[in-house]
């Protein structure tokens, strides 16, 4: 059947009727990126608890996870090839008998989360810090895994 | 508590209409607890990566406001690979019915959680009324 639509050519046979549609969802979702995206890598949701933030300069690694009310003799790390699991559990101090809670937002809990690197890294130099609630973990890459400096020759 | 559960990863919350800012960036709701007894009432927030010295606290016509600083934490050779939560200040305000000795009200930042002790005015301690019969 010959169809016509106001704004192309007449076109052979029926066409997904919805065509227009994904294309107008398609530009809005470009715009809408393009106003509120923020520059730097895509925000991913954390599916498994602690959220963390994978950095890197020429020579090490970077993992920042914020866990606050954590002491550092909670959290475990372990480095096992490319992968870093962090280990732990919150604990929560009970409060007395005669409290009555208004609010109880923060939770208490165990988790464990294995993190695969983009690189090979050396297990021996690897150094956490926990400070203020923000754990950071730096990670040597290995001397494999850093970019060497090729130099080109202009002659032979 | 004697078990544990496992702890589910939670998106941090937006505020939801910040006032407007001197300096560009993002404003985090920390999460709280709030528990009084008869003598004070209690506040605990959650915020990572705050220094005792970045903490503001502020209580004026029976509001309080706690927010905190955060100092950028990423030197600046350093590139993403992985973003799973982003850096921002804390800034919450609660509404306190009770009226409050202002004087003796202490914070403690330890780990990145706020400790607010608030103690409350001796008028608002509540008092055992004896009922007299007869």
């Amino acid at each position: 059947m010959l169809t016509r639509n106001v704004f192309g050519l007449p076109s052979m046979g029926w066409r997904n009727p919805f065509e227009d549609l994904e294309n107008l969802t398609r530009r809005m979702d470009m715009l809408t990126n393009a106003m509120y995206g923020r520059p730097g890598a895509r925000l991913m949701m954390p599916k498994v608890f602690p959220a963390i933030n994978i950095t890197e300069d020429k020579d090490k690694y970077y993992v920042r996870a914020e866990l606050p009310g954590m002491k550092a003799e909670d959290i475990k790390l372990e480095v096992t090839g490319r992968n870093l699991a962090i280990i732990g559990e919150r604990k929560i101090q009970s409060e007395g008998e005669n409290t009555r809670y208004h609010r109880r937002e923060r939770e208490a809990g165990r988790f464990s989360r294995i993190i695969g690197l983009p690189g090979d890294v050396d297990a021996d130099s690897v150094d956490a810090k926990l400070v203020n609630g923000l754990l950071t973990v730096a990670i040597a890459k290995s001397a494999a895994a850093k970019a060497k400096q090729i130099t080109v020759k202009t002659s032979e | 508590m004697t078990e544990s559960k496992e702890l589910q990863a939670k998106a941090k919350q937006e505020v939801a209409t910040p006032a407007e800012q001197t300096r560009p960036g993002l404003v985090f709701t920390p999460e709280v607890d709030i528990f009084e007894t008869d003598q004070e009432i209690t506040l605990l927030a959650d915020m990572p990566g705050v220094a005792a010295d970045e903490v503001t606290i502020d209580l004026k016509d029976g509001v309080l406001t706690i927010s905190g600083d955060v100092k950028p934490w990423e030197g600046s050779e350093e590139t993403d690979v992985l973003v799973e939560f982003e850096i921002g200040k804390y800034h919450r305000q609660f509404s306190l019915s009770d009226a409050i000795d202002q004087d003796k009200i202490d914070a403690k930042l330890e780990d990145g959680v706020l400790r607010l002790t608030l103690p409350k005015a001796q008028k608002a301690v509540p008092r055992q009324i004896a009922v007299k019969a007869g």
